[in-house]
């Protein structure tokens, strides 16, 4: 078990590290005949190897901010950089490009591919990149063996507990060895003892691998693990918190 | 590679869905198919028929033949040049003087064709060695549609009238020495086939011929008479055939239709209940029109299980029936049919169909996918309906 300690309210920024800044990032959709303003004037910056949670209710805006990180959506407003490069400014090739080689994905709900077996869902976003299947081979059994998972390589999603679907998920966002990891809600759907496995592996992976997590998540258990921890509340930032975690025992 | 993976997976995932498609599309493939190599194989058999009976290699024809015009046929002849007659006895040449006359089966009047052939000819499969050997009146061959028409027999006797070459009357009485059975009803149609020679001393044309059958591989011109080549000879039969394609691409494009339909149909359900997919292939790096061209792959990929489930079935039931044929009986259409049709499947024939099932399936399967680009990836993620 772990315990939190709110060490800082001030946002830690590393300026050489810095691999994510928002300036005045806002996002609205259209709803209607007028707009639906999402997030309003964020600004933010995440570095190398951050642990960092959007925490907040249903609505706050959080999955709306990782998916701008993530590329897949762009401001209205502001400017977001991700990895040096401003999102609004990328081609669909360019964002597409981005997400394959440095970005790592995990959803509330897994979304690995059915038909896939496990092997195959963590090895399919290398398939993209060029890379002999000699060293395919090699980064997938070593995503696997990362979650525990080398025994089930050859299973389909269909034969797998939630905990260990989301264990290939974290494998295949971590195989190809990303800078950034965005996570949405990786333990909604996870009972208590396979939401502390699944967030003690990311956070090992955080450690060993220097690998920048920003989790979205209104989750106590995933607080828990939380290095810095960013309110939002009505799509504006409330809280940007450096918490020490230090084991209760 | 990564699309074809996925496609082969998603189809199998897919079960019955998948084969029901399958399915019908390999049907409808099998059935284009034989329905072109069963007209393809009567269109070779009635070429070769044709030529084995009627053409040969081609034709050389007085120039004022017209085989549709009776008027002209009378001054349609002229005399055979040394050279000519050179060919004629090598067996490369058989002349045939055509003309017009009467015949009075059971005291009825019938118009007919009377051709002049040299008995001893070997290129036409006609059998003309019968016009030698009877002793009693003017030996004559003729084809059992024509003997069904006059009600005639091996040996009934027949009155023949005829103009000379001066516009005489004159009569005989012909015997009819044997009754061939061609499957090319222009050589048998109101047609008595004499010989030659006493043909020409019947209308007082010695030495003279209306047309030249050719067995040469490659008929050289020869002046004074118009070649006719195979091309020519045989565009009605040609046409014919294209006229029976035509008719069938109707049915063969209605059955096509309902299984592009039932592929467009599943593309559409396809998209719309994968959502979560789509969003997670954009999240994991492909383009959204990467993603069009997964779905349009996995689409297009019914095809080529279709044919591959095609050939499962349709290589042992085109073999077969290639073996039997498929036979018509004694049924007469008044066009060259043989009475059974052996199919014929051409490489080009296997090769056109493939290729029109595969791009029929990648073009119906592309229009629905063709939303996928313009989806909302994070809705798409969300798995909401767009």
């Amino acid at each position: 078990m772990v315990k939190r300690i709110v060490v800082d309210d001030i946002i830690f920024q590393d300026m050489d590290n810095q691999i994510i800044q928002l300036e005045h990032l806002t996002k609205r959709f259209p709803v209607g005949n007028g707009f639906f303003t999402a997030l309003t004037d964020i600004n933010l910056s995440f570095g190398k190897g951050e642990f960092a949670g959007l925490v907040g209710p249903s609505g706050s805006g959080k999955t709306t901010l990782l998916n701008i990180i993530g590329s897949l959506d762009v401001p209205s407003e502001g400017k977001a950089t991700v990895l040096g490069r401003s999102i609004a400014e990328l081609s669909q090739k360019q964002a597409a490009n981005m997400r394959n080689h440095h970005i790592g994905f995990i959803f509330q709900t897994y979304n690995l591919l059915p038909v896939y077996t496990v092997y195959e869902n963590v090895e399919f976003a290398l398939l993209l990149q060029n890379i002999s299947a000699e060293e395919r081979r090699k980064a997938v059994m070593q995503a696997l063996e990362w979650v525990g998972l080398t025994d089930k390589e050859k299973s389909k999603p269909s034969m797998l507990s939630g905990g260990e679907c989301q264990r290939v998920a974290i494998a295949r966002s971590m195989v190809k060895r990303p800078k950034i990891v965005l996570a949405d809600e990786p333990t909604a759907n996870l009972d208590s003892k396979n939401s502390h496995h699944i967030l003690q592996t990311m956070q090992k992976l955080n450690e060993e691998l220097g690998v920048t997590f920003i989790f979205s998540t209104h989750d106590e258990k995933v607080m828990q693990y939380l290095k810095r921890q960013i309110s939002l509340a009505d799509g504006k930032v409330v809280a940007d918190e450096q918490v020490e975690l230090v084991s209760s025992q | 590679m990564v699309a074809f993976k996925l496609a082969y997976r998603n189809l199998i995932g897919a079960g019955t869905r998948t084969w029901l498609n399958v399915s019908v599309l390999s049907f409808a493939f099998v059935l284009i198919i034989f329905h072109n190599g069963m007209l393809d194989g009567w269109n070779r058999q009635s070429r070769k028929d044709t030529q084995q009976w009627e053409v040969a290699n081609g034709q050389y024809w007085h120039p004022h033949y017209d085989k549709l015009d009776v008027y002209s046929i009378k001054d349609a002849h002229k005399p055979l040049d040394a050279q000519i007659i050179g060919k004629v006895k090598d067996g490369s040449l058989v002349p045939m003087l055509i003309q017009q006359a009467t015949i009075y089966p059971q005291g009825r009047m019938q118009s007919v064709l009377l051709k002049g052939i040299p008995h001893d000819q070997q290129l036409l499969k006609l059998p003309t060695q019968e016009l030698k050997g009877v002793t009693e009146g003017l030996p004559a061959v003729i084809g059992k549609r024509m003997a069904t028409a006059a009600k005639l027999g091996i040996g009934d006797k027949v009155l023949i009238r005829w103009r000379d070459k001066n516009g005489t009357f004159d009569a005989t009485e012909l015997t009819i020495a044997s009754v061939f059975n061609a499957d090319v009803p222009s050589i048998d149609n109101g047609q008595i086939y004499i010989d030659f020679e006493a043909m020409q001393t019947m209308m007082g044309l010695q030495g003279d011929a209306t047309l030249l059958v050719t067995g040469e591989e490659k008929p050289a011109t020869m002046d004074g008479w118009d070649f006719k080549d195979i091309k020519f000879l045989l565009a009605e039969l040609d046409q014919l055939i294209e006229s029976k394609k035509g008719g069938g691409i109707v049915l063969q494009a209605v059955l096509l239709l309902i299984a592009l339909l039932a592929i467009f149909d599943t593309q559409v359900l396809s998209i719309f209940r994968r959502q979560k997919e789509i969003g997670t292939f954009i999240a994991l790096g492909l383009t959204r029109w990467q993603v069009v061209g997964v779905f349009t792959i996995e689409g297009a990929a019914h095809s080529i299980l279709a044919i591959v489930l095609g050939a499962a079935y349709g290589i042992p039931f085109f073999i077969w029936l290639n073996a039997i044929g498929l036979s018509f009986g004694d049924v007469d259409v008044g066009i060259t049919m043989a009475a059974t049709i052996y199919p014929y499947y051409s490489v080009r024939l296997i090769l056109s169909t493939i290729v029109l099932v595969v791009i029929a399936s990648a073009i119906v399967s592309y229009l629905p996918a063709r939303k996928i680009a313009r989806m909302n990836p994070t809705e798409a993620l969300k798995g909401k309906i767009q």
